[in-house]
């Protein structure tokens, strides 16, 4: 086997470590900021790791026009994908299990209900609602209460509904692109790859809207109790994975449309981006059935 | 690929090469081990006798959470990703591992997750002292204010063995010699191809607690406070979710090291190679529904508890067949008795003793009496100390000669190997004893009854940890020089890491062998 002989092991490289400053700063920058310190550290950070991964695909991408790369190591990337991928599945995991806990646990306990209901006697006249629109802080305290909660909360048959057709739509689109490029038709590649670039966009400026009705006119934020929450961790977490996957998208428009990049049986870069697309996709659709039609 | 180390310190900050990588990892873990061991010496002494004369309480706090953190993340973990850098590779006869690049990534991360860490110590306020495991609302409401550095230091870590696990994943499925089998993999590649899935499963999930943690702290959010809906007790489940599965993560390496090492002194093909690998997979999956056994006294529904209890005893079936497969290995073997043999037979001793404790405290109304006591810390060692670190210690000797091309002094492997088997025996076995008699851990101060055995068990942690430094000195001694190893080092050893020179040259395997 010629090819598995020939596996591209990279001499030295000053990536990783410059890509571990980066981090650390944007780590402990971030740290440093939350606790009140300024901060320039967690800028200069994130510049810094967003320079060097910049230069780090570059790199990957010459490597591989440079002919450098066996198909056994562009297989390596592909399990890299797929193994990262499952990462992030397991960490949205973490949030819809405290959404699963709550509701179905915390909540009803603090009510009086079930097992534990005994946790009642702590917060007497606190009853068990989903969605929590009367905390238990609220319900002793009255207007001496720290955490009280949202006025109303999201109705899901209108933003939520029209986010749901634009993003399975782009699922669908992402896919159109990707056989257009298999059958080496750049424009049409370029097109749908676009509208789905842009189907993104229009999921963001949606959500974005919807934040700002929640926080102006509902009384839902992030310190509204535990529906408040729980809503904003877990849609937010997934904003902000739309928000980078749309960047991916977009890089990848422009690879194709300015430098030409992609071939219809090499593009790997496309695909891995596609993949992330459609598992926002994925997660989107257990948001709307979980945080919005069954928690209104 | 006819390069070779580049001299000077940019060789290992620059590097790609899987044995750098590898030895960077463990010397960075035996460093974290002795800066760990040096807050489990200063608990030690304060608990030397009743009453407050070392540290103050606040301090004493401190010391258990960074011991329990470093050992955890710096010292165990991160000794178990450097044999797997160094032996994976040369195991299943590949040129380097898959992602060279972000390979070295996974390890720089780690000086500088555990300098912000250990720099906590010398912030306002102290270091975290809510213990390892960070139970809200202790790390939440009432921590200081350096957990912010301390949930940002997890979040780099995590994200180190995240793409660490990815990259031996990737290794593993794609990079293995033609004709090397799944099935005919050593079982520490099984092992660590196990504990790589679980890694990507799970550290995720600690990433996710820490950051809801993170939320209470500084936006207002309610997870774990009553008041706004939440709960504190969803902390511990979402964290023992990500660290039942973790324990396992410190161990399965480890029977995979000894699975290699009973053999080759038994001089006998390693017994039920199959079982071995289904046992491995059956403990990853039962890991991930055992988790609330940790929280019996803390409220929970009486199914609950019953499915815990359970699940958790199941664990011992998996288990047992590989102790049972361990023994059998050796059973009318022409056994010798070199170092790595000698930790590898007390692993299999010691690690049983600390199944057994673990078998006791998963009997729920058992637990009601053992939780929070010395015995949960002395099962815990047990399983810790001879489980993980002897399996490290006992690669590390095995494998040394492979490494470096010498030979290490077996008389002072064999004294560490006594001292170190006596100094932990009298450290953790006491500990058995005041915890059934109700001394709770934690604590800098205890009451006059318990005061002998805490005695013993501070005499035989300082023993312990002598015993590594003379550790250090026969592996510093073993690089210098000493006596030339040949290339199968030991009696016939099986395995394609024994058919390259030793020292194993700086590429291996650069055109794949032909494996039978």
């Amino acid at each position: 086997m010629a090819s598995e002989s020939s596996y591209y092991v990279p001499a030295q490289s000053r990536l990783p470590i410059l890509a571990t400053i980066g981090l650390f700063m944007t780590a402990f920058g971030a740290a440093n900021w939350i606790n009140g310190h300024g901060a320039y550290i967690f800028f200069a950070g994130a510049l810094t790791l967003a320079t060097v991964l910049w230069s780090w695909f570059a790199q990957v991408i010459r490597e591989n026009m440079a002919g450098l790369n066996s198909e056994q190591l562009k297989r390596s990337y592909v399990w890299g994908m797929g193994w990262f991928i499952f990462s992030e599945v397991m960490f949205f995991a973490a949030f819809f299990g405290a959404l699963y806990y709550i509701r179905n646990f915390a909540v009803p306990w603090l009510g009086g209900e079930g097992d534990r209901g005994a946790s009642n006697m702590l917060w007497q006249g606190f009853e068990s609602t989903w969605p929590l629109l009367v905390t238990p802080d609220a319900a002793v305290h009255g207007d001496a209460a720290k955490v009280i909660g949202p006025k109303e909360i999201i109705d899901p048959w209108h933003l939520p509904l029209l986010n749901t057709v634009i993003l399975l739509s782009s699922s669908f689109t992402v896919h159109i692109a990707h056989v257009f490029l298999k059958k080496n038709k750049r424009s049409a590649f370029n097109l749908w790859l676009g509208i789905t670039v842009i189907l993104g966009a229009a999921f963001l400026y949606f959500q974005a809207d919807e934040y700002h009705e929640a926080y102006k006119h509902l009384g839902l934020t992030l310190e509204s109790g535990v529906y408040g929450t729980t809503f904003f961790m877990l849609t937010g977490f997934h904003g902000a994975h739309v928000t980078l996957g749309t960047i991916m998208l977009l890089v990848m428009l422009l690879r194709s449309v300015i430098a030409h990049h992609f071939k219809p049986d090499d593009h790997f870069g496309f695909e891995a981006a596609s993949w992330y697309w459609h598992f926002v996709d994925v997660v989107w659709v257990g948001l709307f059935i979980f945080v919005y039609v069954l928690g209104s | 690929m006819a390069h070779g180390p580049q001299p000077g310190f940019k060789r290992w900050l620059f590097t790609t090469n899987h044995k750098d990588i590898g030895t960077m990892y463990l010397w960075f873990s035996f460093a974290m081990f002795l800066l760990g061991g040096c807050m489990a010496l200063v608990i030690r002494a304060e608990l030397f006798e009743p009453g407050l004369q070392i540290v103050r309480p606040e301090f004493f706090n401190q010391m258990t959470t960074m011991h329990g953190l470093i050992m955890v993340f710096g010292a165990v973990m991160p000794a178990f990703v450097g044999l797997a850098n160094w032996m994976i590779p040369m195991m299943i006869g590949a040129p380097d591992m898959a992602l060279p690049r972000m390979n070295n990534w996974s390890f720089w991360i780690l000086p500088f997750a555990f300098a912000m860490l250990v720099s906590t110590l010398f912030m306002q306020g102290g270091a975290p002292n809510f213990g390892w495991t960070f139970y809200a609302p202790l790390s939440t409401e009432y921590a200081p204010p350096s957990v912010t550095f301390f949930i940002f230091s997890i979040h780099i870590m995590g994200a180190s063995s995240i793409m660490g696990s990815i990259n031996i994943i990737a290794t593993i499925l794609n990079m293995r010699a033609p004709g090397m089998t799944l099935m005919k993999m050593p079982l520490f590649v099984w092992t660590w191809l196990i504990t790589a899935y679980l890694l990507i499963a799970v550290m995720p999930v600690l990433a996710g607690v820490v950051t809801m943690m993170l939320m209470d702290i500084h936006f207002g959010t309610s997870f774990f406070s009553a008041a706004g809906g939440g709960d504190p007790v969803l902390f511990q489940h979402v964290f023992w979710f990500f660290g039942h599965p973790e324990v396992y993560i410190m161990i399965l390496p480890a029977f995979g090291i000894v699975s290699a090492i009973i053999p080759t002194f038994a001089r006998k093909p390693l017994f039920g190679y199959s079982s071995m690998v289904y046992a491995t997979a059956s403990i990853a999956f039962l890991s991930f529904i055992v988790w609330a056994h940790h929280m019996f006294t803390v409220g929970m529904p009486v199914a609950g508890e019953l499915f815990f209890m359970y699940a958790t005893m199941l664990i011992a079936v998996p288990t047992g067949v590989k102790v049972f497969n361990w023994i059998s290995t050796m059973f009318r073997g022409s056994m010798t008795f070199e170092t790595p043999m000698l930790f590898a037979v007390a692993f299999v001793i010691l690690f049983t003793i600390g199944g057994f404790s673990g078998l006791m405290l998963a009997i729920a109304p058992a637990d009601f009496q053992y939780h929070d006591t010395y015995f949960v810390v002395a099962h815990f060692h047990y399983v810790l100390v001879p489980g993980a670190i002897f399996s490290i210690t006992a690669g590390v000797y095995y494998w040394l000669p492979k490494w470096t091309g010498h030979m290490y002094n077996e008389t002072m492997g064999k004294v560490h190997f006594w001292l170190a088997f006596i100094g932990l025996n009298v450290t953790f076995f006491p500990m058995h004893f005041v915890g059934l008699a109700g001394m709770p851990r934690r604590i800098p101060d205890y009451a006059l009854q318990f005061a002998d055995f805490n005695q013993i068990a501070s005499m035989g942690a300082f023993l312990f940890g002598a015993a590594q430094l003379v550790f250090l000195f026969n592996v510093v001694r073993t690089v210098q020089g000493g006596r030339k190893a040949t290339d199968e080092v030991w009696d016939h050893p099986q395995g394609l890491e024994w058919t390259v020179p030793s020292p194993a040259p700086y590429h291996t395997f650069s055109t794949p062998p032909a494996v039978r």
